[in-house]
């Protein structure tokens, strides 16, 4: 097994901030905005170096996607941020609508996905967020695992021609990704290649798949284990290879079951091979305030967890 | 040859009436309503053509429809101005057609920039282009109309106080100020209590005419450019009818989202002259 050396915590979100902050200096065309979270999105630098380039609309999620959405049309390449919740949720349908139907080319950076957003509770943990984004024709839906793919993640949105949903976080988590990796939207990352069960993971997961993935090896269970940092469009072709040649799939998410990840790779699955699934993410419930680490354990999303269902084929 | 206002304003109401007709569904009432005032803006206002017209707005007059469900209007003013063939009207609302129920971009229509439909969305779509030509630099004026009922939607209310907040002034918005909406007169559904004084109180300049006036509509218009560029966003109400230039439509919601069965489409027709050649059918 690769070493993964963790250089030192660091939130997610500060990497879209630093890929946000390169964008602004490197592209005349990338535009900023936030409904009242400047600060929470690390979005500070980008507006002191460009201040004709940020808008910070206030409290008011829906007209700052129907601006994007104008920006885009006269070809900017607006990137809005607010906390998952309403990013996606709040403003579905002027997503849908004024974003995904019209074609325009608006970056979606949502920060604070997921229950590690911690103490705030459940109105603002999100875990149906990947669900509602990557139903939505034409959209696409990153979700990174740490600082340096975060910032990677947001130089490649800004590149791509179309609307993206780029999903990240609010507490430290370990960096361990290279610092200069490209980011390849739609290809899946294959961490270690094992041939007894495999371990898709996405996001905040992926750390915890690795330490699942030291502790099964060391039991002897070889184990393939990919980083999905694009969900979508899915890179089935890499699933589909995995899955043919271990027989059992476990999937790691920082969201409800539903409407997630591991719905849809059973989907891809069901139809080319079909194959015995685990699902480590949230059965329908709500999250609840707690520190992240602890609400990752009792809603079973850790290592812990990702080896139990390793070991339940 | 040259048409009079009225003439063009006659024939575009007769296409949305056989328009609707044909489709036997759509939405006549608001887009007769609007009818003299679209007219206005796309055949003397706006400083865009068929032949350079494009998506992005660059260097041009920008036009957005909000109330979407009024395409039949759109649709007929977009080909009687010559941005696609007249003959395609009899397209709309069918299977394939470039005429989707409510305005797309999806099948590329010229003259269409942005989907609308469900409500409420276009005024902050309109503000992000103005913002956008602002940066640019571009001298033009970004139009955008919305419904009265339309206005019951928060987001409209969201982007009227963006638009003051940064003094976005080269945007001229206009309410269809019928009176109506599906389920009977605004004043009744939600009514929206003084509406002049509601978008004064959201810090925009605000003017109002008679959109079934050709003379009023052209005093207005100008005074809405001569009041543009002054530091606030531009809100122009016009006083109009639903279902407005045949009798048994005009004034009432029953028409909104209703289409005339071919008997009492063949007596609108006794009440609009053919002034253009009427679309095949």
């Amino acid at each position: 097994m690769k070493e993964y050396i963790d250089t030192g915590k660091k939130d997610t979100r500060s990497g879209f901030g630093a890929g946000l902050a390169l964008l602004g200096d490197s592209n005349p065309k990338v535009v900023a905005m936030t409904a009242d979270l400047k600060g929470s999105l690390k979005m500070d630098a980008f507006a002191a170096a460009h201040p004709d380039r940020f808008f910070d609309v206030g409290i008011a999620e829906a007209n700052m996607v129907g601006m994007a959405a104008g920006l885009a049309i006269a070809g900017y390449i607006p990137f809005i941020g607010t906390f998952a919740n309403f990013a996606t949720a709040r403003v579905l349908d002027q997503i849908r609508q004024s974003v995904c139907y019209s074609r325009t080319n608006v970056k979606i950076a949502a920060s604070h996905a997921g229950i590690t957003l911690g103490e705030d509770g459940a109105t603002h943990q999100t875990l149906e967020d990947i669900g509602l984004m990557r139903q939505l024709p034409g959209m696409v839906v990153l979700n990174p695992c740490d600082y340096n793919q975060t910032r990677a993640a947001t130089l490649a949105a800004a590149a791509w021609n179309g609307p993206v949903y780029l999903r990240f976080g609010r507490p430290g988590v370990p960096n361990f990704t290279p610092a200069d990796q490209p980011f390849e939207i739609g290809k899946a990352i294959h961490l270690e290649e094992g041939s007894d069960v495999s371990i898709f993971a996405t996001g905040h997961l992926v750390w915890e798949a690795i330490q699942a993935t030291r502790e099964l090896e060391a039991r002897g269970v070889s184990v393939d284990l990919i980083d999905i940092a694009t969900i979508k469009p899915l890179d089935k072709e890499a699933v589909i290879a995995s899955a043919r040649k271990t027989g059992k799939v476990v999937v790691a998410e920082e969201h409800l079951i539903a409407g997630g990840l591991g719905e849809e790779i059973a989907a891809v699955l069901a139809a080319a091979c079909p194959t015995p699934m685990r699902f480590v993410a949230i059965d329908d419930q709500f999250g609840q305030s707690g520190k992240p680490a602890e609400l990752m354990a009792a809603y079973g999303l850790d290592a812990a967890h990702i080896i139990e269902a390793a070991l339940s084929f | 040859m040259e048409y009079t206002l009225e003439q063009i304003a006659s024939q575009v109401r007769r296409d949305i009436v056989r328009m609707v007709t044909a489709a036997a569904s759509g939405h006549p009432g608001g887009s007769m309503s609007a009818t003299d005032v679209l007219t206005y803006l796309f055949f003397k206002e706006m400083n865009v053509t068929p032949e350079n017209w494009r998506r992005d707005g660059e260097g041009l007059d920008q036009f957005f429809l909000s109330a979407g469900h009024i395409s039949p209007v759109l649709y007929s003013l977009l080909a009687r101005r010559g941005y696609f063939p007249v003959d395609e009207l009899a397209t709309f609302r069918r299977y394939g057609s470039r005429l989707q129920g409510h305005p797309s971009v999806d099948k590329n229509l010229p003259g269409v920039n942005q989907a609308a439909g469900s409500l409420g969305q276009g005024l902050s779509v309109a503000l992000g282009a103005a913002v956008a030509k602002r940066m640019k630099g571009d001298p033009h004026t970004v139009y955008v109309l919305i419904g009265d009922g339309e206005s019951e939607e928060g987001q409209i209310w969201e982007a009227a106080m963006a638009a003051a907040h940064y003094k976005v002034d080269n945007l001229i918005a206009m309410t269809d100020w019928n009176h109506q909406q599906i389920d009977g007169r605004v004043e009744d559904v939600a009514g929206l209590g003084d509406l002049r004084s509601k978008w004064e109180a959201f810090g925009w300049t605000v003017l109002e005419g008679d959109g079934h006036d050709f003379t009023d509509i052209e005093r207005v218009f100008k005074k809405a450019r001569s009041r543009s560029r002054l530091g606030s966003p531009v809100m122009i109400l016009w006083h109009t009818e639903m279902g407005h230039g045949v009798d048994f439509m005009a004034g009432t919601c029953k028409w909104h989202g209703k289409n005339p069965s071919v008997e009492q489409c063949a007596e609108a027709m006794k009440q609009l002259e053919e002034t253009m050649g009427d679309f095949a059918l």
